[in-house]
């Protein structure tokens, strides 16, 4: 109880004398923590919803039947005359579009007759009788357009389906046979094994061999939820990188708090010294201020679990949007914020706090009473060892590029994370002497240049080295964040545009109306391609088709084209930097692939190397001819001729149809053709030129949670700065009450601070472009490659650069308005006559 | 005409809620050249006093009239502008900005004011307090005597008429003291200088041509040692 009386008499309460500053530390942790909160509710929203929608009407299943290409009706067949108490559920699993609200929504087919579903599915089923998730909001009775691959039908809604339905729509087998034209084979065949806990029943072992062997050659047999584990590590990369990413916030708090705390520190030099005399021993003092970073630490983390929450709404259909993109078809879960988490949340609140203040508290526990005592209210900067610190940081430096060059531990580029953390010390450490000597050099042109305030400004950061460093510090990793994210994802946007540009060669893009993702591909009825090729204006046709299939426990993309036609327009881009016309030619009638940039990463496959696919009932070897550059998915993609392609998966439908037009031929000439050659399919049609807006804008969109951590991480940093220079004003009164003595007036006294901010802005600027560059290196060519496997062109997005720069040194100067008039408003007789 | 007049000044303040009596119905007149030293105990009124005759305070009553100027007519900007041009102020702990070098502190005023040649006249100022040698040392790098030197040219350099300073050897030995001072009078009769200085110290009171006595806020007696 005594501990607790004095901590709150010479901690808590010199906090709140001073409540803005307290307000915005807590603030800076608070946001911190909310950042890295949402980024893992959101993540976790998103990756649970693999669960929803398909699985969830599921029921109980133990094992699933899959096949690239389909399961063929023989198989289900074979498994029912099975001599055990099998519950077999075959489905068709596919997405459709609801015409009317432009959603695409999951849409199993199963067998209604045999199944029965919660809510009132039970109904009987009629000719177009669908039953739909409670999430669309539609009432029995309900007539929909369905859109399905290029065709529609008009369904009534039967029934209502039941709990954690989402979005599906459900219809009988035999019609999502029909609509689909699958002609009878399946998706999937989900295995329900007996429930008998009796003594000798089989184990989940004994069973999967059971099954097996009753399998044909080709299927593949998973314990259900398989595919979800895959999707999940599929996503871990991405869900790590932004973990990563929201920890940037929570790091430039750190900065703050450690400011925060050095100032503390330095203020109550004299009240450290009077306690350390009256008994309080070393390890006292200093847990008394760690507790104040605690306690900041706890407020903040208190006030970031709210804040989080909040923040997870926005990030969910930020991070969702790009798990579609690039990964798998998936509605966002709900967002869940349980004990765990919080629990989670304050632990790094108080942490982080903690582990920021252990400096600044060793220090003031190092104060002798003599020392202290001895001096009144004497200013103290604690020395700052320059010699030393640059030496540090240039070890520091090289040891960041030593774990540059590291290979991805299990998958994860932790030594690429060490190498920026390594960075971002080095520079940490090298701000002193950069503050040092821009002052030196820079105080008296800054003087001819803008006047004495100026000259004040500059002799006043200085003068504060410490202080100044810190704070340039935070500033200067938010902005390195900044820049390094900014030449990251501005390099990877021209190398996808320009990849775009070379991959993208014919004039049209035909697609169903359904939308493509990058674990759906909806077919166009197979008739189209032949009716193009008649068109007088049309030079080629290529039909395109996708599989997604699994490989070596990872989802992947098997794709085909005729690479003659490839070869003639597309100048795909090869690792190996063969021309493609050679490389297509070893493809055609030969079982050969070439793998895409993140395959060949995630399964470290090279040209030369064979690969097995489990297709058209059979195990087949493929030779990999080359690798190509590939930027449309993360999953990777193995592509092969069509020649080859139909011969395993002999659906002649095509995902996709590129129409290459005779030169001159008008664009809108071009279309109306193509639209009349249609007839009733539902297909989409797009320009070449539109296909290539519509890339960008899904990069920009996948970007857009990116650019929203940074901003939180920069806006963490600015109100630190601001927060600081509150700290250095109420530090400096006396020298302000000073210059109202020698006739300084208010502009004065206001451009001081607004000089100090600006210089800190400059610095901090400067700084941060450097080192940005250097983390843009490791993000490029070590934390990206090593995590999603593409390969980015360097670039310098200069406009993008020179706008963020300009807005953060605007923030800044903003943040700096508030205690330059607290500078003004210190009454000087006041001020002056402390002592 | 009088360079610093003080009529029927009072000046009340609240403190923590209580109402207190700073200064009760003070007249003071203070020619050029004229040395004045306020005496009396602490919390008399004598820094009050110091404060309003340097403009930068406002009489709750009466009128302060620096070089025949009323000062509370004056706004923030025109007061700025009166202490910069007109008056010098002294500290008992010095007040020299520690990052800035002894010619850079005493050339401080003059640039605030903007005035040119600031360089110049500054390096004059250290003359003749005769600390010029020590130009481009830092503050830490003087002792307590050297540190007050720089002030009072700090002070004169502007060339004010009025030179207020408060317990200027208050925190200085006695010897370094009586140097002080003798530079302060120097300042009033080389200078023609109006110098008013607070201070506790009998010997220091004894070198002004006259005593003022404050006891409780208002003038109890006022002397001339000679």
């Amino acid at each position: 109880m005594p501990l607790l009386i004095l901590f709150y008499r010479l901690i808590l309460r010199p906090l709140r004398r001073e409540g803005l500053r307290t307000i915005l530390t807590t603030a800076a942790v608070a946001l911190g923590v909310a950042a890295v909160l949402a980024i893992e509710l959101a993540g976790e929203a998103a990756a649970g919803s693999f669960h929803s929608s398909m699985e969830t009407l599921i029921g109980r299943a133990d094992f699933e039947v899959t096949a690239v290409g389909g399961i063929d009706p023989e198989t289900l067949t074979r498994l029912a005359t099975l001599p055990y108490a099998l519950n077999l559920h075959p489905r068709i699993e596919d997405y459709a579009l609801l015409d009317a609200s432009d959603r695409t929504v999951p849409l199993v087919g199963i067998d209604l007759v045999s199944e029965s579903q919660g809510g009132n599915a039970d109904a009987g089923p009629g000719e177009d009788a669908i039953f739909v998730g409670r999430d669309l909001g539609l009432k029995v009775g309900a007539r929909v357009k369905l859109l399905l691959n290029d065709s529609s039908c008009d369904c009534t809604v039967r029934g209502i389906l039941g709990e954690n339905s989402g979005e599906t729509v459900v219809m009988d087998l035999a019609l999502a046979t029909r609509l689909l034209r699958r002609g009878g084979a399946l998706d999937r065949i989900l295995i329900e094994t007996p429930r008998n806990e009796t003594p000798g029943s089989r184990s989940s072992e004994e069973w999967e061999a059971l099954l097996r062997q009753a399998l044909p050659e080709g299927t593949l047999l998973e314990r259900e939820g398989t595919r979800t584990d895959e999707n999940r590590k599929m996503l871990a990369a991405f869900r790590w990188n932004l973990r990563v990413l929201s920890y940037i916030s929570l790091a430039v708090g750190a900065f703050l708090i450690y400011n925060t705390i050095s100032v503390s520190v330095v203020r109550r030099r004299a009240e450290i010294g009077i306690v350390r005399a009256l008994g309080a021993t070393r390890s006292r003092v200093m847990t008394a201020f760690l507790c104040e970073a605690a306690f900041l630490g706890f407020l903040g983390a208190l006030a970031g679990i709210g804040l989080g929450r909040f923040m997870a709404e926005g990030a969910v259909r930020l991070v969702s949007s790009t798990v579609q993109s690039l990964y798998v078809s998936s509605q966002p879960g709900a967002i869940a914020l349980g004990w765990n988490t919080i629990a989670l949340a304050l632990l790094i609140g108080i942490v982080i706090a903690v582990v920021s203040a252990l400096v600044p508290a060793w220090e003031a526990s190092q104060v002798t009473p003599v020392e202290a005592m001895g001096r009144a209210r004497v200013e103290h900067e604690a020395r700052v060892h320059r010699g030393r610190s640059l030496a540090l940081s240039a070890t520091l430096a090289f040891a960041a590029w030593i774990a540059s060059r590291q290979e991805p531990v299990a998958g994860k580029p932790l030594f690429g994370y060490g190498a920026a953390v390594l960075l971002i010390g080095a520079s940490a450490l090298a701000i002193p002497s950069v503050v040092a000597v821009l002052t030196q050099v820079t105080s008296r042109s800054a003087q001819l240049l803008f006047g004495v305030e100026a000259l004040l400004a500059t002799r006043g950061l200085k003068g504060s080295l410490r202080r100044t460093s810190v704070l340039a510090g935070a500033l200067s990793t938010a902005v390195a964040m900044l820049v390094s994210v900014g030449i990251m994802v501005g390099s990877f946007r021209e190398t996808v545009v320009q990849w775009m540009a070379d991959r993208i060669q014919a004039d049209f893009y035909l697609q169903p109306a359904v939308p493509a993702g990058p674990d759906r591909h909806p077919t166009l009825s197979s008739g189209i391609a032949e009716r193009l090729r008649a068109l007088p204006e049309v030079t080629a046709v290529d039909q395109l088709r996708s599989y997604e299939i699994a490989y070596d426990g990872a989802p992947a993309t098997l794709s085909s084209a005729d690479v003659r036609i490839a070869s003639r327009y597309g100048t795909r881009g090869f690792l190996s930097g063969a021309k493609p016309g050679a490389v297509f030619d070893q493809l055609v009638g030969r079982d050969a692939v070439v793998i895409s940039e993140p395959f060949a990463n995630k399964h470290r496959m090279k040209a030369g190397d064979d690969l097995t696919l489990m297709l058209a009932g059979g195990r087949h070897s493929f030779r990999v001819v080359d690798i190509y550059y590939d930027y449309s998915s993360e999953r990777g993609t193995i592509f092969m001729d069509r020649g080859t392609f139909v011969k395993y998966l002999p659906d002649p439908a095509p995902s996709g149809i590129a129409v290459y037009m005779r030169p001159g031929t008008p664009v809108d000439d071009g279309r109306r053709a193509i639209e009349a050659a249609l007839g009733g399919s539902r297909a989409v049609l797009a320009s070449n030129r539109s296909i290539r807006e519509e890339g960008v804008r899904v990069f920009d969109r996948t970007f857009a949670i990116t650019y929203a951590l940074e901003a939180v991480a920069v806006f963490v940093a600015v109100m630190g700065v601001g927060g600081a220079l509150l700290a250095l004003v109420i530090d400096r009164r006396r020298e302000f009450g000073l210059l109202r003595f020698l006739g300084g007036a208010d502009p004065q006294l206001r451009r001081i601070i607004l000089f100090e901010a600006g210089f800190l802005g400059l610095l901090a600027n400067a700084v941060g472009l450097v080192l940005g560059f250097f983390l843009s290196l490791v993000l490029i060519y070590v934390i990206n490659k090593q995590s999603f496997g593409w390969t980015i062109q360097f670039h310098w997005p200069i406009a993008v650069l020179l706008v963020a720069i300009s807005i953060v040194y605007s923030a800044t100067l903003l943040a700096a308005l508030y205690p330059a008039r607290v500078a003004t408003r210190l009454v000087p007789i006041e001020v002056i006559h402390e002592e | 005409m009088a360079f610093l007049r003080l009529e029927h000044v009072s000046k009340n303040y609240v403190a923590e809620g209580v109402p207190v009596k700073a200064l009760d119905d003070v007249s003071l007149v203070v020619e050029r050249g004229e040395f004045v030293a306020l005496v009396g105990r602490s919390g008399c009124g004598k820094s009050t006093l110091l404060n309003l005759a340097g403009a930068m305070d406002f009489p709750t009553s009466g009128k302060v009239f620096l070089d025949g100027v009323v000062t509370s007519d004056l706004s923030d900007s025109g007061l700025a502008r009166i202490r910069r041009e007109k008056v010098g102020f002294i500290f008992q702990s010095f007040q020299l900005l520690p990052t800035l070098s002894v010619v850079e502190n005493v050339e401080l005023p003059l640039l605030l004011a903007g005035r040119n040649r600031a360089r110049e006249i500054a390096v004059e100022s250290l003359t003749w307090v005769e600390i010029d040698d020590l130009a481009s040392r830092m503050p830490y790098q003087l002792s307590g005597g050297q540190m007050q030197r720089v002030a009072i040219a700090r002070a004169l350099a502007p060339g004010p008429g009025l030179l207020l300073a408060d317990e200027p050897t208050g925190n200085l030995d006695s010897s370094t003291s009586d140097h002080i001072l003798a530079l302060l009078r120097r300042v009033v009769e080389e200078k023609n200088t109006a110098l008013v200085m607070a201070t506790h110290s009998p010997e220091a009171a004894a070198m002004a041509g006259t005593v003022v006595r404050l006891l409780d806020g208002r003038v109890h007696e006022a002397l001339c040692p000679s």
